[in-house]
């Protein structure tokens, strides 16, 4: 029998129907609300590219019942910055070229953003450990921690 | 591809769906009603590639697109291309865009392949751009009452140069227009494609944007969250498709039971022939009805060889197919004459597992299957021959179906992209609806065809003065195409094989050309049959830089062995025996960034540690591209981690077009070569592989990645710009071998330099 379930994500409230409750949030994203952030790389918890934050915290949305986060704040990839006032770990990313195919960088971006405010001046070591569960195919890692690190020189104001 | 490019394309692919839709993108924006304009023709041209309007338009605004018959691998080409054009039209980099991968609008030239897209995809793209720039500049002269030798062109506008107020726009000469211009066209298609015009291309001396280090611009809209993959293709009244595969290589169902999914509303069955899929409404309702589906399987016995023994199976296998690529002087004659005199003669034997493509995103391709057209889109880096084959799977006629090239997860070759477009085809032939299908992670990992599993033999012969005069090289393993990587048959995808289209093998490794003169030399490969010849999780297809890193894993190793024989320095030993002045540049310069010392043997003094550190080098030339990459490395004694602390990457691949694209694209493939020399190998049992996701099949990480990667790029603007998207992911591998040689003094021959294989190495000595 389909479930009402109203859910916010990137500020916006939507409400949706649902027959299996353990259908995972990276689906009720795609699929149910068409939204293209996060993506399906593995359905296992084991790349990142699925990430959202729910609350504030990085998740990986593949493995995220619905029937878990019916209260919660969603944000994605698209909702942590605009065209005009961009994250500054998005401009960041861009300055590095950061990314190849980009497939991955819902779970490169979204935990950076969560890092970089737990920890606004984070070492190379946590940089690298905070995305270390994060897979990328295409060998971006040296400019996904030059970005992070240059995220974190701009939030503290050394560089623009 | 440009963001707003992509974004737009797919929109309107949205809007339109089928083929027709296509030829209104390539058409420029009609004239509309202004002056009459005398050059150019109202009406578009046939779509042939000897039409200069097939490649290049230019809209009223004065707008350029090209028509490119390549696709990016997400490594930036078309920055390069818009580079190209902007430099021989003269036109601002910014008002070109580049649309790629379209059969409908864009010419067939092989897509990705070999590292061409800018080697032959720009080089053809300057040809028609210089072209153009030729014709518009004499319609101007015309205009103009003024010779064409008095003219200037900056931004898309011609000047007369001595009055510069006497002006007039490309848009002006020819916006909305066709040229409707013949260019002499070889009559093939793909990369066999060659085309030439009267015009004369800018000499690089005059040269102003090529050369310019220039930003990608698809990555602010990724990571904006703006870009649209092929993932995010949605069409109206679209289903959701999942395939059913077989625990058992080989098994096919024989009995299914479609009321395992009555729980599942909508979802339904497709089964034809061997194939079997489901298809429901909601896209987690096909993950579902995929999983719950009962079947019953033929019994099936692949007899896949224990993981173990894989090798000794290539030992021990009959040949197929033998070739020599290079065989000079008498290799045969000049080793026995050594043995005769008991003078040095050397040997080693070198393995390379089976390794999988991976793709961080399992394919995904949306269907479209009317009864007048077939419409895919794919993220397949062959999606010109794509139509083919999926024409010929679904009994269509080419001219009904029409691949468009979306960009996907990043891909290295033939992975399973191809196998996804022709199931997604099949799938909505069957339902008479559009059908999207995302590949499993299994179906990624597990399922994707296979860079082969091989040996290598090396033997050399020294003389009495201790040179070496006698080198013989032969690759024995699976053919590099045991399923044709290019989709353009039936055959050439699981969906074929499933439906009882005979899997026609091609016999070939390609085997790299070796840069060093030697008196006597001789280099072959020997390819075995497949181990299983139909719908085979362990078939063959091209992965990036394809029969290159095993090959060089041996060779480049066996250069450093020989050069220990000869007391020698690694370095110093390659300068001797390299004969192309390129070479010994690149491998001096890159050397003395790296801060490389003449040492014989070893690295000393490393013995007792339990962190020992190491260097390495390995170089190699192929079609006008010359790479030389060195390594450091520190290999842990207790656990056999070998940890690359820095590369410097020395690269020259003649004229380049985007210094900064260059170096993204090397740094990324060069941790890519990483990911394969030291974590890559597919496992399998003798029913199927098991190698299904991440944890069983490890790639690297950021515990693993260098600290830095420098770079030594050669720029020789009198040189044709060569290919840069693999070149040094061919020697990657052989560099850390040698690096792990230099810190252990144990020489490790099988790949991957995993954990576990460096310990019991490590353990043996
Ligand atoms: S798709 Fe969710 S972690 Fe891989
Ligand atoms: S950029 Fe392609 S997987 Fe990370």
């Amino acid at each position: 029998m389909a479930k009402s379930y109203s859910i916010s994500v990137d500020e916006v409230n939507r409400t949706l129907e649902v027959d299996d409750p353990n259908m995972p949030l990276l689906y009720v994203l795609r699929d149910e609300l068409g939204m293209n952030n996060p993506r399906f790389g593995c359905g296992l918890g084991q790349c990142g590219a699925c990430t959202v934050h729910i609350d504030g915290q990085p998740t990986r949305s593949c493995v995220t019942p619905l029937s878990a986060i019916s209260s919660s704040k969603i944000t994605t990839l698209a909702g942590i910055g605009s065209a005009n006032a961009p994250h500054p770990l998005q401009s960041a990313w861009i300055v590095e070229e950061a990314s190849q195919c980009g497939y991955c960088l819902n779970g490169f971006l979204m935990t950076g953003v969560a890092l970089l405010k737990s920890s606004p001046s984070p070492t190379e070591m946590e940089i690298k450990t905070a995305v270390e569960n994060i897979k990328c195919r295409c060998g971006t890692h040296l400019a996904v921690v030059r970005a992070i690190k240059r995220a974190s020189q701009m939030m503290v104001g050394d560089v623009k | 591809m440009s963001d707003a490019l992509t974004t737009r394309h797919t929109r309107r692919a949205f809007i339109s769906g089928a083929g027709a839709l296509v030829i209104s993108l390539s058409t420029p924006a009609s004239s509309s009603g202004q002056a009459p304009l005398t050059d150019g023709a109202m009406k578009r041209p046939s779509f042939t590639p000897s039409q200069l309007d097939s490649w290049l338009s230019i809209d009223e605004a004065g707008d350029v697109t090209c028509f490119f018959g390549k696709i990016d691998v997400a490594q930036g080409l078309d920055v390069a291309v818009r580079l190209i054009v902007a430099e021989e039209l003269d036109v601002a980099f910014e008002r070109i865009r580049v649309l790629m991968g379209n059969s409908a609008t864009t010419i067939n030239h092989g897509g990705a392949t070999s590292d061409s897209g800018v080697r032959e995809g720009g080089a053809l793209m300057r040809i028609t751009a210089a072209e153009a720039r030729m014709l518009l500049l004499e319609m101007a002269s015309r205009k103009l009452n003024s010779p064409v030798s008095s003219l200037r062109v900056s931004n898309g506008v011609v000047t007369v140069a001595a009055d510069p107020s006497r002006a007039i726009s490309y848009a002006e000469l020819i916006g909305g227009r066709y040229f409707n211009a013949q260019l002499h066209w070889n009559k093939k298609f793909g990369r066999d494609l060659e085309v030439s015009g009267t015009a004369k291309p800018k000499p690089p001396s005059e040269y102003k944007i090529v050369g310019t280090p220039t930003v990608r611009t698809d990555i602010s809209p990724k990571v904006m969250g703006k870009f649209e993959y092929v993932s995010d293709v949605r069409l109206p009244g679209m289903l959701h498709g999942r395939m059913v595969r077989p625990s058992i290589a080989g098994a096919v169902p024989v009995n299914v039971d479609e009321s395992s999914l009555k729980e599942i509303a909508g979802a339904r069955v497709v089964w034809i022939k061997n194939f079997l899929g489901v298809v429901a409404e909601k896209e987690w309702d096909a993950v579902r009805a995929a999983e719950a589906l009962k079947v019953t399987w033929s019994d099936s016995n692949p007899g896949f060889p224990p993981q173990e023994k894989l090798h000794d199976h290539i030992r021990s296998s009959k040949v197929v197919k033998r070739e020599y690529t290079s065989n000079v002087g008498s290799v045969e004659a000049a080793i026995k004459e050594a043995q005769a005199q008991k003078l040095r003669v050397v040997e080693a034997e070198y393995e390379w597992p089976f390794q999988s493509h991976a793709s961080l995103g399992p394919a995904c391709a949306v269907a479209n299957a009317t009864k007048d057209h077939v419409t895919i889109y794919t993220a397949s880096q062959k999606p010109y021959d794509a139509r083919i084959g999926i024409a010929e799977l679904l009994g269509r006629e080419m001219r009904d179906v029409t691949t468009i090239w979306i960009a996907g997860s990043g891909s290295y070759g033939r992975n399973d992209a191809g196998d996804c477009s022709a199931d997604a085809a099949v799938l909505s032939n069957a339902v008479g609806k559009p059908v999207r299908v995302q590949y499993s992670r299994a179906e990624a990992t597990a399922w994707d065809p296979k860079g082969s599993a091989s040996i290598q033999r090396v033997r050399a012969a020294f003389d009495e003065s201790g040179k070496v005069v006698a080198y013989d090289f032969m690759t024995k393993g699976f053919s590099l195409r045991d399923m044709p990587p290019w989709e353009r048959k039936a055959a050439n995808t699981l969906a074929g094989h499933l439906l009882g289209f005979k899997l026609e093998p091609i016999q070939a490794f390609g085997i790299p050309n070796d840069s060093y003169r030697f008196q006597h030399k001789r280099i072959g490969w020997e390819t075995i049959p497949p181990l299983l010849d139909r719908a085979s999780p362990l078939r063959t297809a091209h992965l990036r830089a394809t029969a290159s890193p095993m090959c060089h894993f041996a060779s480049e190793q066996f250069t450093d062995e020989l050069a220990l024989v000869a007391q020698s320095d690694p370095v110093r030993f390659r300068l001797q025996y390299l004969t192309d002045p390129r070479d010994h540049e690149l491998l001096k310069q890159t050397a003395e960034k790296f801060g490389w010392d003449d040492r014989i043997g070893p690295n000393p003094g490393q013995g007792g540690r339990e962190l020992m550190r190491g260097r390495g080098v390995a170089v190699a030339q192929k079609e006008g591209t010359c790479v030389a990459v060195f390594v450091e490395v520190e290999v842990s004694k207790s656990t056999g981690r070998v940890r690359p602390v820095r590369y410097t990457v020395g690269h020259d691949c003649g004229l380049i077009i985007n210094p900064r694209g260059l170096q993204q694209v090397l740094e990324c493939q060069t941790v890519w070569a990483t990911s394969r020399a030291l974590c890559e190998e597919v496992t399998f049992d003798a029913n199927m592989v098991t190698s299904r996701d991440w944890t069983t099949y490890p790639t690297i990480d950021m515990n693993l990645v260098p600290e830095k990667i420098d770079f030594v790029l050669i720029n020789r603007p009198e040189l044709p710009a060569a290919g840069a998207g693999e070149h040094a992911a061919r020697v990657v591998a052989a560099a850390l071998a040698n690096a792990v040689f230099d810190a252990t003094a144990v020489r490790i021959r099988s790949a991957p330099l995993s954990p576990e294989r460096v310990k019991t190495a490590l353990g043996r000595v």
